[in-house]
């Protein structure tokens, strides 16, 4: 018996949220008294993974596998399951993690919870706390089939040390032709900007700003502090920045450590997608703008003079606290 | 071409989220039901297929008589028949195994739900009854065109966007992007008075063992009050010093 967890990789070097997943994985252990497991598809350095840890590495090397394929990589992490007689396996809250879940779980006839918030409140019977109603709630949720699926939501954890050292195997799980019948024709991914999924820090702007030409000084803001850069749902609707940017209950989540709102009045449907950023920041002009019930920092003033000050402060201080 | 719209019964994004019975059930209280929004975007574009392919649409939802409003609100959109499958839905993966059932059974050529439900936000359903039925999947989908049995969707990824070409049969995990904001349809007057009498037929659950249950709710804790700053010095300093997050 172990804890498998999937450690995903980008451009070969395993992922902060994946590292954060094995950490996860190595307190379920600890409550079941079992190892951590951790599959790697085509990662070159999986030396981090000890650290966090993994006992185990399973080390899938197979370039039909360069490109993330969900139905493919839900087969492998089935077969390291039972190949290791897992009764948990980890995943991330990331977009891959979340596409080959559901193949996954019906592969193993497990049950799945995503956006686990923190270790289960008990292992028998197992009892995991996840987000519900997009951040408004939490569920308790007993998963009671034999294998359990967790997907761990981001930045809920944290990249938690351990003294584990990782022994490391290979894995050549078999692949039939049905785990290719979509084809990649392209992929279009910004290299260079950091994105909203990865962000320690968002720096996300609203209608306040009155117009898409006025985001220069967002995006200064954005790249002096290492941010993502992201907006509200009406900016987006209004084709000022495009939907990836759109933060909310119907756009993307933000986890973050900081989160920077600017000139957003604080819908609930916006609050409810930030609200598992850890610290939040408004400036508004408009002292009675409902987020600043919902942030811990406010500053009340225009924006347009706010941030430039803000962003010359912050290059000062890094300049300072390099 | 033959499509299936998966519609779940959600609380509009507006409401204010409460429990009662012990914190063990979601408070129906003063809450307006919706069509869950990442559905709408898929029920949209069905509506484009069956206006420009000729496509048939039928919408399912798996809940009790008090989702019927969700459903003929689908229909007033255009849909041309409904299907409630009546049982409560409690876990996403006794809900994928009776759309899935439903979806074999109809013969639907490709079936769409939403990325996720915006009230248990498990964003499973889709993935599950594809795996379950043998169609291709496409999650996160953005765009979706079809040729014959062919199929190209794009797909959001973190930071970017993939292209893919699959075929059908094909279930995809719609969201915004499917079709615009502004391309949602209000039902008219119309559309009202022909929903009234399309088909909606109530079909028994097949037996299924639920496998996950939930077994308390909690709101997060109360916030402490924000700390309103007057200078980029001040707010610099805090989140430094105080909040530790730069």
């Amino acid at each position: 018996m172990s804890i498998i967890v999937y450690t995903e990789s980008e451009e070969g070097k395993i992922k902060k949220i994946a590292l954060e997943a094995v950490a996860y994985a190595k307190g379920i252990a600890d409550q079941m008294g079992t190892s951590v497991t951790a599959v790697t598809v085509n990662s070159n350095d999986t030396s981090e993974l000890g650290k966090y840890g993994a006992s185990k590495v399973l080390q899938v090397s197979n370039d039909k596998l360069n490109k993330f394929n969900a139905e493919a990589y839900a087969d492998v992490l089935a077969q390291a399951a039972k190949n290791e007689d897992a009764k948990v396996v980890v995943l991330t809250s990331s977009a891959n993690s979340k596409f080959l879940a559901p193949a996954l779980a019906v592969n193993l006839d497990a049950g799945y919870v995503p956006n686990v918030v923190s270790l289960p409140e008990s292992t028998s019977p197992f009892k995991v706390k996840h987000n519900v109603f997009t951040n408004k709630a939490f569920a308790v949720t007993e998963i009671k089939t034999d294998r359990k699926i967790i997907g761990l939501g981001k930045n809920s954890y944290g990249l938690k040390e351990s003294e584990a050292a990782a022994s490391t195997e290979a894995f050549s799980p078999n692949l039939d032709a049905h785990d290719f019948d979509m084809e990649i024709v392209s992929v279009d991914k910004a290299t260079e900007k950091v994105t909203i999924a990865d962000a320690e820090v968002v720096v996300s702007g609203g209608r306040g700003l009155k117009g898409p030409e006025n985001w220069g000084m967002l995006e200064d803001l954005a790249k002096t502090l290492g941010a993502a850069t992201a907006c509200s749902k009406p900016v987006s609707d209004m084709g000022w920045r495009p939907h990836s940017e759109h933060v909310g209950q119907t756009g993307k989540p933000v986890a973050s450590n900081l989160y920077i709102a600017v000139g957003i009045s604080g819908a609930i449907q916006h609050l409810a997608g930030i609200n598992a950023s850890k610290v939040k920041v408004v400036i508004n002009n408009d002292p009675e703008a409902p987020f600043f019930k919902a942030a811990d920092y406010g500053m009340v003033g225009d924006a347009f003079e706010i941030v430039p000050k803000l962003t010359e402060k912050l290059k000062e201080f890094k300049a300072q606290n390099a | 071409m033959k499509i299936l719209v998966c519609i779940s019964h959600v609380p509009d994004t507006t409401s204010k989220i409460n429990f009662t019975e012990g914190d063990t059930k979601f408070d129906t209280n003063g809450v307006q039901f919706v069509i869950n929004p990442n559905d709408e975007f898929g029920l949209t574009r069905a509506m484009w297929f069956k206006e420009k392919q000729g496509a048939t649409v039928h919408v399912v939802n798996v809940g009790g008589p008090e989702t019927e409003p969700t459903l003929r609100k689908a229909l007033a959109i255009g849909a041309d028949e409904a299907i409630r499958i009546n049982t409560p839905a409690t876990d996403g993966f006794s809900v994928a195994k009776q759309l899935a059932s439903v979806a074999k059974e109809g013969g639907y050529d490709l079936v769409i739900g939403g990325r996720e439900s915006i009230d248990y936000n498990g964003g499973m359903v889709p993935g599950m009854v594809a795996k379950l039925t043998g169609a291709n999947f496409v999650n996160t989908c953005i765009s979706l065109e079809v040729e014959g049995d062919k199929a190209t969707a794009i797909r959001e990824i973190d930071g970017g966007k993939e292209t893919l070409k699959t075929s059908l049969p094909l279930v995809i995990g719609g969201q915004k992007g499917l079709v615009e904001e502004s391309d949602l349809r209000i039902p008219n007057m119309r559309g009202i008075m022909q929903a009234r009498t399309k088909p909606l037929t109530v079909k028994d659950p097949t037996d299924s063992n639920n496998e996950t249950t939930t077994v308390a709710f909690e709101k997060p804790a109360p916030k402490g009050a924000v700390k309103l700053v007057d200078s980029v010095d001040e707010l610099v300093n805090l989140l430094h010093n105080e909040a530790k997050v730069i």
